[in-house]
Formats: structure tokens, sequence, C-alpha cells
């Protein structure tokens, strides 16, 4: 039963596990035609990244062989070592792309629930209107509002900088928001009133009630944050232009044309670029999975 | 006080841009220069630009069969997944992982999945003696290769269904069984009515982010949209007029006919969904 599994699914597992015992058991063969497609559907899916991961250590002279390509025929682990040194400053484009994706994170999840409590919790006149407004930003294609902002941040002085990819972070993003002041909005109003009754400022009720109880949420909105802009490539693209200033994504996309059909070099780069993702991923699964629902159907 | 981040950056990063994106989209706006107030000229250069035309029907191709096939592969999984089986936390972590590689470590290596001479792909075909397309490098195939590639990322919707999935009443199936209603009936009456918010839920997101699709169309083509501009989608040539042709004011049209073509297209969706989109009780 998939309850049993997916614990962080839902949480109404006791009513429809009820429910579940009365149905009727699927036919069998049924069930292993679902096994069975499930499998290869699985397998078909994970196959890029053996191909992938095979790739990466072949003999560059062994990648035109017949054959699937799926076992390497050598382990050559030098191959990375030829990446990295390809790549020109792999240690300067992971400093770039931690640096960026570590402010934004953190500057986003401040801002971002600052401006969720705002929105859950302070009186003031307008604030559904504005919160509106901010919602609504999400529907603005990202192409309207780059152009303008380039010629900012050009006139600011900050082409070829990082701080085009930091700072609007700081401000907050709709879709944080959105999904922090839903969680926000189900925090009993009993624990803020006991709180203020007690002498608890406004912002200490923030800090100290609504921020540790909300750690799911936050823990959803930083993954989500953290693929984003470990994966941005339009924004690099555009305001980065020096070789060292680049981020890993921009750099493993401009080295791509320089390296021709080195697929070898190129295999193993991209895996190095993934490996911090899936790690990531794994963990944090729990979040990711519950912060995809949740963006999803409550939408 | 508290909302000032959120009114800053508001007017900063949005409306101020949006607006300042409509004037330039009626100047002449070489980058370097001041921009100079020209009318609706680039609406109708725009009008009579063929790229413009082959740029959207390209997005329009795209969006139209990337975006259900998407949908049907993910719903297929989420209903198989939702047949109690066996280790679902394992499938499901195979069939999302997928989803949160990065766009472009993802497009490098779908670019060699799919080379003609020595990719997986047309490896497989030739073992089993298809015929073999040149995908990337030929222009009838390379819309249909970033279709497949796109049906690669569908793990995030296929969570989604499968969330809905369990809000499906249990006890309307075996009323509908004992009814002698067959598995196609069932899927017909009761699983589509209650999962079609989600299913338009995925619909709205898959059309508006197919309308801007750009990342692997650009790192696939090295930014060029080829070959022969087949894979030149929108965003594509609206980001070559900007920042290679620096055509801003030029580019900033093509912006708002996007945001007015994705509003409309939402509004409509969401005209038409009452007579699809089945919200059980006041939800």
């Amino acid at each position: 039963m998939s309850k049993s599994d997916g614990s962080d699914m839902s949480d109404k597992s006791d009513v429809s596990a009820a429910n579940n015992k009365g149905a009727v058991t699927a036919p069998r063969l049924r069930r292993a035609l679902a096994y069975i497609v499930l499998i290869t559907g699985g397998l078909l899916m994970l196959v890029p990244f053996l191909w992938m991961l095979s790739r990466s250590v072949e003999l560059p002279s062994e990648v035109a062989s017949p054959g699937l390509g799926l076992i390497p025929k050598h382990f050559r682990l030098a191959n990375y070592a030829d990446a990295l040194k390809l790549m020109k400053y792999p240690q300067l484009y992971l400093y770039n792309t931690l640096k960026v994706t570590a402010l934004t994170v953190v500057g986003g999840l401040f801002s971002s629930s600052l401006v969720a409590f705002a929105f859950a919790r302070l009186r003031a006149p307008g604030r559904d209107l504005l919160f509106i407004l901010v919602i609504s930003t999400i529907m603005l294609p990202a192409q309207v509002t780059m152009i303008p902002m380039f010629m900012i941040f050009r006139g600011l002085g900050w082409y070829d900088t990082l701080l085009p990819l930091i700072v609007p972070a700081f401000f907050g993003s709709a879709f944080s928001i959105f999904l922090i002041r839903q969680f926000f909005l189900t925090i009993p109003k009993d624990l803020e009133e006991a709180a203020r009754i007690d002498g608890c400022s406004t912002f200490r009720i923030y800090w100290q009630i609504f921020l540790p109880l909300s750690k799911p949420v936050l823990a959803t909105v930083a993954f989500f944050s953290f693929t984003a802009h470990w994966n941005d490539f339009m924004t690099p693209l555009i305001y980065l232009n020096s070789i060292e200033k680049r981020t890993l994504a921009l750099a493993l996309a401009t080295f791509q044309d320089v390296w021709g059909v080195d697929i070898v070099s190129l295999m193993a780069a991209s895996t190095l670029v993934l490996l911090p993702v899936l790690l990531m991923f794994f963990i944090g699964q729990r979040y990711i999975v519950q912060g995809n629902v949740m963006s999803g159907s409550k939408g | 006080m508290f909302c000032s981040p959120a009114i800053l950056g508001l007017l900063a990063f949005t409306l101020y841009p949006a607006l300042a994106s409509l004037y330039y989209s009626f100047c002449n706006y070489p980058m370097l220069k001041p921009p100079v107030w020209v009318g609706t000229a680039n609406y109708r250069t725009l009008f009579h630009d063929p790229v413009f035309y082959k740029s959207l029907s390209n997005t329009a191709y795209y969006a139209v069969f990337a975006t259900p096939l998407g949908m049907i592969v993910a719903f297929l999984l989420a209903l198989l997944l939702n047949q109690k089986v066996k280790g679902l936390a394992v499938f499901r972590t195979m069939f999302f992982v997928p989803s949160i590689v990065p766009m472009v470590a993802g497009s490098v290596l779908w670019l060699w999945l799919l080379n003609p001479q020595y990719g997986l792909i047309n490896t497989l075909l030739r073992s089993v003696g298809f015929p073999e397309p040149g995908w990337m490098a030929d222009p009838a195939w390379a819309k249909p290769a970033l279709i497949v590639m796109s049906a690669w990322g569908i793990g995030g919707w296929m969570l989604v269904y499968l969330a809905g999935l369990q809000d499906v009443p249990r006890d309307l199936y075996e009323a509908a069984e004992i009814d002698g209603a067959n598995l196609l009936q069932r899927a017909r009456h009761i699983t589509i009515p209650f999962m079609s918010p989600h299913l338009f839920f995925t619909l709205v997101m898959g059309f508006i982010g197919a309308a801007q699709y750009f990342t692997q169309a650009y790192v696939m083509t090295n930014g060029m949209g080829g070959p022969v501009d087949s894979t030149k989608f929108f965003s594509l040539y609206l980001f070559q007029n900007a920042f290679q042709y620096w055509k801003m004011g030029y580019a900033c049209a093509m912006a708002w006919i996007l945001f007015i073509v994705i509003l409309l297209f939402t509004l409509l969706l969401f005209k038409t969904s009452a007579r699809y989109v089945y919200y059980g009780g006041e939800r």
C-alpha cells in the first residue's frame, strides 16, 4: 500500500487505509503488468545517467566503438582530471556557483518569510490587494523585465559581476512568499496572542515562533531555490562575460562547443556538475517531494 | 514596514522594468544609444518578419506536443504507482530524479544521447534495424528530439498527480464496480473528473513553460536555433535580438507579444475550465 512507504505524501492514512481493506484487490495479471511497465519505465529514466557515467570513464578512443556503451570497457578516472583541466578554472566556477546559491538561498529565505509573515498576520490597509499584486507577478514572463533589468544593472556598473544574480533574491520571490504564507496561515492564532500577552515583540513572534514551526516549508523553499540558482542558465548568460566569473552551468554550456566531440571530458564534467544536485536531492528528498506536491496541488 | 522588501522588490524588479520594457517596445533602442520613440514601428516590422513567424510556429509546435505528451506519461505513471505497488519510494525516486537535473547538464547529456553516430538512441535503433533519424542535425527531427527529451523531466507532474489520486474517494470505485463499470468507464467517470484540477494546473503551467522554452534549445544549438531555424523558439529569437543584435526595442516588443499571448491563452483556459474542471464540493 502506498501510504506505508510514502508516509510523507498525506496524513489521512488511517482513513483511506480502512477504505483500502475493503477495496477489491486488482487481478494478478494487471499488477504484474503494472510492475513490468514501471520497472521498464524506471530503467529508461535511469539509462541516460548510466550512459553518462559509463562514457565518463571510457577511453577516448573507445567511444566510437559499436555497442550501447552502457558498460565501459575501461575505467579511466583520469578523464575527470582531464575534464577539470579543460574547464580552466573549475574551482572558481564552483566558488562562484556556491557563492551565488548560498547567498540567494539565505537572503531569499529571510526576506520571503518576513514578507509572508506580514501577509499572513499583520493588519494593514490594502494588504490583500498588495498580496494579489505580488502573486500576479508570477504570471509575468521573465522576458518582459529582462531588458530593463539589464539596463539598470549595467547602469549600476554591475555587468560582469555576480551581483545581478544575487541581489534580486534579497527582495524575496513571489513564489516563495506564496508557499510560506500558505503555511503560516495554518499556525494557530492563540499561540501568537499568548506570546503577545507575555510581551513578545512582533519580530520575536516571527523569529521565535513562526520560523521554528515552519521548518518543513522553509526547507522546501530552500531546496527549490538551491536547485533553481544552481541550475540557472539565462541570467549568468546575460550578465557574465569574463571566463573566470562564470558559474558551473554557464561554463559547462560554453565549453561544449570548445570541446567539440570530446564526449569523454564532457560527460565527466557533466557528472561533476550534476553530482551536488543529486546529493542535495537525496539529503532533502522528503522536502523536495513535499514541496513539489504543495506547489502543484494547492496552486 | 514588514512589507517593505516586497514593495521595494516589486517596484524595482517588476513594475518599473515591466513599464520600461513597454516603453522601449515603442522605441528604437540599439543599447549604446538612448531610446528614440518610433511609435509602432517595431510591431509593424515584427509582423513582416518571417523569422518571427517561424519562431512562433516552432514554439506552438513544441507546446502542442510536449505538454500533452508530458501530461499523459506522467498521468499513466501516477496511475501505475497508485496501484499499491511495493517499493513505491524507489520508483518515485527513479521517475523524479531526471526532473531535477540541471537543464544545461541534461541538455549536454541528451545532445550526445541523440548524436546520430555515437548516441545511445541511434545505436539502439540501428541494432533493431529501425531507420536512424538525424535528430538535432536534421531540421525535421530537431523539434521531435526536444519533445522526446522533455518527457524525461515529467517527474514533478507525476508527483502532483500521485498526490491528487490519494484524494479520489475509494468508495466511488467500489460502487462503480458493483454497478458493473469496467476499468475504462471508471477512469473516465471517476478518476479523470476528480483529477481534472490537477490536470488543468499542469496544462496551464506546461503551456506557460513551453511558451518560454529557452535553455535546452540554446545549449543544444550553441544559441543558434539551428538547423535552419528549426529550433529557433520565441524566447531564443527574443534573446538573439536583444543580446546578439542589440535590438533592445524590438526584443521588448517581442516580450510584450509573448506576455499578451500567455495572458490571453491562460484566460481562455480559465474561462473554459468551468466546463471540464470539476472541483469537488466547494474546494
